[in-house]
This record gives structure tokens, C-alpha cells and sequence, in this order.
């Protein structure tokens, strides 16, 4: 398998490893799935025979996305993803691994179903799949889950997906006993007592709406009590999605404090705010659900601080016929690994964010958190990178999206760059015509 | 042939209620004493006369096959008069509190209470309000004296000595009784006590009871001498304190590959009731290394010596 992978040099490229924080002119080569050398001037005559020569032009070279936060719907709901249609999906954004949620039907929660999306995804994806595995049995929220023996069986992290560990005892007793497994934990914080009826941000435009709000009190609460019994347990600990400046204040304490947890903000909340809503646009509708403007500054200014450790997709596909609905009755939810990307530069070309930032919370963080090997152009590491023309103006087409559902906020919407080639383990899965 | 009681040693208390408390002369003492009446008891005449007269109750609150048959031999043999409260066709069913129980029973001038009991400290309030010796037999998760003194004997016969050994004790000790008067004994006696066990099976602060503690089975017996492995009860094996049986035996059973962690040599014990599988593999448990048997036999002496050493100190003795 390995023989018809021809060695590929990316010449004339603007490297940019968010691991070592290099951002320099150069060349990228790559050989047997690995990265072997990136560096001034490797140039045309030191590489092998029959090796592809890629002239960049001068575009980034960087390393595959690591999307540590995408729902999809295989086992059980392959009429919203598959493992093969996201995988697409993800090749076409510059993600070469997708972290997939427990969520499926069955649960992940058994060693088995690890195994079977493993296989799965061996056999049917154009990008690596690590699967995330339940933290509770079912996603109940009552009985912790095997972490052992599914960590064994290639479980990179442990979370009950959009659900949150209501009772404080299960998840103290998960947490303790995690990390005696050394595995990190992933929480969605919102307080579903607090949610109750809500389906958007709390405040005035719920309140002229009409629409019943969720306040950011359903996420800082749920946050603290996370991190009070983080520092009970000492686990490794990972907040799945913070959305708002009063969680911002809640993280920096803690991680001031020195206890060893991380959090992630997804694209929609760092590019897009409740007034996108207009008019009842069921497109924007997720969970949490989107804040104001100043929440989404301070997210941003978060990422580029390194407060806010990774950036994730938070791909979630839905039908016509959980989002063709009246605003409260449809399902919440965007996709996002075939945007994530380009949706990101937005704010490297605002100025709000650093490219490297951006980059590093969407590969190399998100790689050394889950122990994923990749996030960086090391020479030696697996060779999933990623070319991108920062500048390319373009309008986005859902009827082009790899991914079976359409449900993106960025419809129609006017875009500055993208991914324009995706190598996963050396070989090219994606490439802009 | 009867052999005669060559120890004078007496117990300088009237009650047994934890080791916590006990000296070491008390220890030995009490050890010393036993290793008689395992003589006693291997002989066709096992009675002695030590407690003619005397009135022994058995007041299991839990239910208990060895330990209330033990002491149940125990005080026979010695020539008390036993009697087992059975608590569950009992008063207490029917509403009444422990303490008007034990004015009742107190009523009746037994001279020995032998309690068990699933709260901790329940026995200790017995006893204030008894006139006559009260030994615990197991008290929630606090303590239980007589296991800890028969598995210092077991090993004390198989290894010679208990000071310097490498003691591990595997498993629920959250819940554990056993681990806990365990812990005291050999630390006071001079072994080295390791402790291993998932941290969701660990009570916060045992760091500060004198013990090395580790959740990994290979470093935890790594030159273990003893490995005492405890029982799981099955309410807490389902997600609530560990994922489950599989996985809680998958790291945390014993079995032949990880018992070869340990020193060739080393010997396994396990309090009893075993849950075969979930902490304990067969071939293990019936295995050559396998002390589990002797500590029942252990058992008897040990509760015989206790009943002997308390009863010397009662009132008419």
C-alpha cells in the first residue's frame, strides 16, 4: 500500500508550523506517509525519483486540520453523514482527522463499536477518524462507561457529547477514576435545567423574537462545579464549548490556578453572533447556542491569547427535515469541517486573530491533547498537511458541499481563502481544481 | 492428650471494638495465644473450660457465614453458653432501636456481645451500654479486629515474621473494614503496606494512614510477600464505582499473569466471601499460593484467643 504513494515536494511554499511557531519561505518534503524535511530549498534535484512536484506559489503550507468536535451519524443516522461523506467533507476543509462523537445509535460506549468505527473509517475514509467514547453508559449520565478497555481498544478522549453529567457524584467518580487511565475528559457545560425551554441566547433579541432564551449562567455554572471537582480528582479535564466572556474569566482562573484544563470554542461561535439569527434562520440554531458580538470578540481574543486552546468545527448535519421547521421545533446544529477553515481566515484577515493561533488551535493543540501524533511538520511526522491560498475570494455554493447534509451558516456567503490541497499520510485526498 | 494453656496473657480491657488502640504486646500477645488453640482445635478433643458459665451473644445485623460460625465454634469450644440473635425475625425488625435492643439483651447478663453491624461506630455504642464485653465483629466500614488478627497469624505462620514483608491489599478499600484494621495491625507490627486500588475505591486522606498506594496492579505487587485481595460487592461494580466486571477485572483481578508480579513466593489471601472472576480468578484462589482456606481455620483460634484473653478480665473471672 505504502509503494503507490509517489514522494510529493511542495516547493515555493510559505511554511507554517504553529508546533515549533515557524512561519517561514520554503519547501515541505514528504515520503512513505511521513513529512521527511521542511526547510529552505530542499529544491528539486535532493529528492527522489518519481517524486510530485507541487509548485505552491507561494501559498501556506501548514498542518492537517485536527477537528477535535464533529457529530456524525454513522453508526445508526447514515442518512445525515457517514463516515465516508464526512471524511469527504473534512478533505475538502483541510481536516485530515475528524474526532467523532459518541452520539451515534448504538452509543459508543462499548470497545466494540470503538473498533467497528475504526474499521469503518479504515475502510471507507479519505481522512484518519479517532473516535471519542462515551463518558456514561448510553449517554445517560448515570454509570460511567468501560475507560479502560475502551482507551485499549483506541477511544482518544472521553464525552457524553452534547449532554451534559448532570449529577456531580457520577461525574466526580468518572473523573477520578479517568485518571487513573490518564485520559482526558470532555464536557459539554450547560446546566439542561437552565436551558429548559430555551433555544437561543438569552436577552433582548430572544425576548423580541419571542423565543425562550438560554442564559450563560446554564454554561458558567456548569463549568465551575466541572472545575471545583477537577480540583477534587485532579483529571484532565476539557470544556467541549465556551461560548461566552463569563466563562473566559471562570478558565483563566483556573488555569492561573495551574489545574491542568483546556477548552475548545467552535467556528460558529468565534465568526458569527445572535443577530445572524434575523429572522428566525434555523441554520443558526446550535448548542450552545450563539452569544452577541462581545462574547464572540472575547472568544477570539481568547484563541489568540491561548486562553481558548482549540478551535473545532463542531459539524453537526441536519436534514430539511429536523431544520425546515419553526425556529423552537428545529433541531440545533450547523456543519462546518468543509468550513471551518476558510470561516477562520475571516478572522486572520480582520486582524482579530493571528494566522499561526488559528492554525495551532486547529492542529497542533487539539493533536498533543488527544495524543494524536500529527498537528505539527516535524520531520518524521505522519505527512497530513494541508496547502492554503489565504487570499482566493469565493462564494459558498451548498450545492457543492461534500457533506450529505446543507445545513451551514455560511450559505451563500462570500468567503477570502481556502484549502486548495489536503495530503493525509502522504497521499493527496483533496485538491482545488 | 490436651494441652494445657501455657500463655497467661490476659487483655487489659473489657471490650475488643477495633486494633486501633491496641498496643503491640497486645498484638503479639493475642497472636501468641492463638497459635494454642490452633493446636487445640487440630485435636479430637477440642472443649476447654474457660468459659463454664459464662453467656455469649452473637448479634449479627448482617448477615455472616464465617465470621458468627466462628465465633459461634469459638465460644463452644471454650464451654460458653452461645446464643445467635437472629436479627431478622427480631425486634429490630419490628421498629426498635439498637439501643433498647441492647437493653434488653443487657437484661439478660450476657458476660460476651459479639456484634456486627453496617453502620460504622455502631458497636462502640453497644458498648456503652452493656455491662459485659463487647467484641466487634465487622462494623460498616470502620473495623474488624478478628480478621485483621487471623490474617496476621496466617502469615505469621506461612512467613515466619510479619515485620519487614510487603504487604498489598487490593481492591474496594473505600468500603472495606478488612483493609482498614488491616492497615493498623501490620503497619504496628512493622510490614510494609501497599495499597492498590482504582482511585473511585480509595478514601480520601488513606495517603496518611502509612501506606504506599497505587492504582496499577503490576507496580502495586512488584516484591509483594502477601497479596490480600477484597471483596467487590456488586452494587458498585456496574458503573457506579467502577465501569464494570470486566473491566474491573481486566486491571484490578487477580489472576496468574498478574500474581507473577509479584515474588515467587508470595502468598494470596482474601477475607471470604469471594466473588470468583470479579477479583479473584480460580486458579488463583484454589491455587498452590493460596492461603484462603488456612485463614478460615485461622479463624476459630483467633476468636478462641479473644474470648479467652477478654474473658480472664471479666468481673468473678
Amino acid at each position: 500500500m505504502l509503494s503507490d504513494r509517489r514522494p510529493i515536494l511542495l516547493t515555493n511554499a510559505r511554511i507554517v508550523d504553529p508546533s515549533r511557531e515557524l512561519d517561514f519561505p520554503g519547501d515541505l518534503l514528504i515520503a512513505e506517509g511521513v513529512i521527511r524535511d521542511a526547510k529552505r530549498g530542499i529544491g528539486a534535484a535532493g529528492v527522489p525519483q518519481g517524486t510530485e512536484i507541487v509548485d505552491c506559489k507561494g501559498h501556506i503550507v501548514a498542518p492537517g486540520l485536527v477537528d477535535m468536535r464533529a457529530f456524525i451519524g454513522e453508526p445508526g443516522a447514515e442518512h445525515r453523514e457517514t463516515l465516508a461523506t464526512a471524511s469527504q467533507a473534512a478533505a475538502a476543509g483541510g481536516v485530515t482527522t475528524i474526532v467523532c462523537q459518541p452520539d451515534t445509535d448504538p452509543v459508543i460506549d462499548d470497545h466494540a463499536i470503538v473498533d467497528f468505527i475504526l474499521r469503518r473509517a479504515r475502510d471507507t475514509a479519505i481522512v484518519r477518524v479517532a473516535p471519542m467514547a462515551a463518558l456514561t453508559k448510553g449517554l445517560k449520565g448515570q454509570e460511567m462507561t468501560e475507560i479502560g478497555l475502551l482507551k485499549a481498544a483506541g477511544a482518544v478522549a472521553f464525552t457524553d457529547g452534547l449532554k451534559s453529567v448532570t449529577n456531580a457524584q457520577v461525574m466526580r467518580r468518572a473523573l477520578s477514576y479517568a485518571r487513573d487511565f490518564d485520559v482526558l475528559i470532555v464536557h459539554h457545560t450547560e446546566d439542561p435545567n437552565l436551558i429548559g425551554e430555551g433555544v437561543m441566547n438569552d436577552g433582548e433579541l430572544a425576548a423580541r423574537l419571542g423565543l425562550h432564551g438560554i442564559p450563560k449562567a446554564s454554561e458558567t455554572i456548569m463549568l465551575e462545579r466541572d472545575l471545583r471537582l477537577v480540583a477534587l480528582t485532579g483529571s484532565r479535564y476539557h470544556a467541549a464549548s465556551i461560548t461566552c466572556r463569563e466563562s473566559l474569566d471562570v478558565l483563566k482562573r483556573a488555569k492561573d490556578q495551574g489545574m491542568p484544563v483546556t477548552a475548545s470554542a467552535s467556528i460558529n461561535h468565534l465568526t458569527l453572533n445572535e443577530i445572524d439569527i434575523g429572522s428566525y434562520r434555523t441554520f443558526f440554531k446550535i448548542a450552545p447556542p450563539l452569544r452577541t458580538n462581545d462574547d464572540r470578540m472575547a472568544l477570539a481574543e481568547a484563541v489568540s491569547s491561548g486562553l481558548i486552546d482549540v478551535v473545532m468545527s463542531d459539524h453537526n448535519p441536519q436534514d430539511v427535515e429536523t431544520k425546515r421547521l419553526p425556529f423552537a421545533e428545529a433541531a440545533p446544529g450547523a456543519i462546518g469541517l468543509e468550513t471551518m477553515l476558510t470561516a477562520g481566515l475571516r478572522l486572520v484577515h480582520s486582524g482579530e486573530l493571528p494566522l499561526i493561533r488559528l492554525l495551532g488551535a486547529m492542529s497542533t493543540r487539539p493533536a498533543e491533547l488527544l495524543g494524536l501524533p500529527g498537528g505539527t511538520l516535524r520531520a518524521g511526522a505522519p505527512a497530513d498537511v494541508i496547502v492554503i491560498n489565504p487570499d482566493i475570494p469565493w462564494v459558498l455554493d451548498p450545492d457543492e458541499l461534500k457533506s450529505k447534509c446543507k445545513n451551514t451558516p455560511f450559505d451563500e456567503a462570500k468567503m477570502t481563502g481556502r484549502v486548495i490541497r489536503t495530503i493525509v499520510a502522504g497521499r493527496t485526498a483533496y485538491e482545488y481544481a | 492428650m490436651n494441652i494445657a494453656t501455657k500463655s497467661s496473657f490476659v487483655l487489659n480491657r473489657r471490650h475488643l471494638l477495633g486494633i486501633e488502640g491496641l498496643s503491640f504486646d497486645e498484638i503479639v500477645g493475642l497472636l501468641d495465644l492463638s497459635e494454642e488453640f490452633v493446636a487445640l482445635n487440630r485435636q479430637v478433643e477440642k472443649k476447654r473450660t474457660s468459659l463454664r458459665g459464662r453467656t455469649q451473644i452473637n448479634l449479627f445485623f448482617e448477615s455472616s457465614t464465617r465470621t458468627q460460625s466462628s465465633f459461634e465454634l469459638a465460644g463452644k469450644r471454650l464451654g460458653a453458653d452461645v446464643m445467635n440473635m437472629a436479627v431478622n425475625s427480631s425486634a429490630m425488625k419490628k421498629g426498635e432501636t439498637l439501643i433498647d435492643t441492647a437493653m434488653t439483651l443487657n437484661a439478660m447478663h450476657p458476660d460476651i456481645l459479639v456484634m456486627r453491624h453496617h453502620a460504622s461506630g455502631a458497636v462502640e455504642l453497644l458498648s456503652q451500654k452493656v455491662d459485659g464485653s463487647v467484641i466487634n465483629a465487622g462494623d460498616g466500614a470502620h473495623e474488624h479486629p478478628t480478621q485483621a488478627l487471623l490474617d496476621a497469624l496466617t502469615i505469621r505462620r506461612n512467613k515466619g515474621r510479619i515485620e519487614g514483608l510487603t504487604v498489598a491489599i487490593c481492591g474496594d478499600i473505600l468500603h472495606s473494614r478488612v483493609a482498614r484494621s488491616n492497615i493498623i495491625l501490620l503497619n504496628a507490627l512493622g510490614a510494609r503496606v501497599r495499597l492498590v486500588a482504582p482511585s473511585t475505591l480509595l478514601p480520601a486522606g488513606i495517603e496518611r494512614f502509612g501506606v504506599e498506594i497505587t492504582r496499577d496492579m503490576r507496580e502495586g505487587l512488584a516484591g509483594a510477600d502477601i497479596v490480600m485481595m477484597l471483596r467487590l460487592q456488586r452494587e458498585r461494580m456496574n458503573g457506579s464505582f467502577v465501569p464494570s466486571v470486566q473491566e474491573y477485572f481486566a486491571y484490578f483481578g487477580l489472576d496468574t499473569r498478574k500474581l507473577a508480579f509479584a515474588k515467587p513466593d508470595a502468598l494470596v489471601m482474601h477475607p471470604g466471601p469471594m466473588n470468583r472472576g470479579v477479583e479473584i480468578d480460580s486458579t488463583v484462589a484454589d491455587g498452590a499460593q493460596s492461603l484462603i482456606r488456612e485463614q478460615v481455620e485461622m479463624g476459630v483460634a483467633v476468636r478462641m484467643a479473644v474470648l479467652e484473653a477478654l474473658s480472664r478480665n471479666l468481673p468473678n473471672a
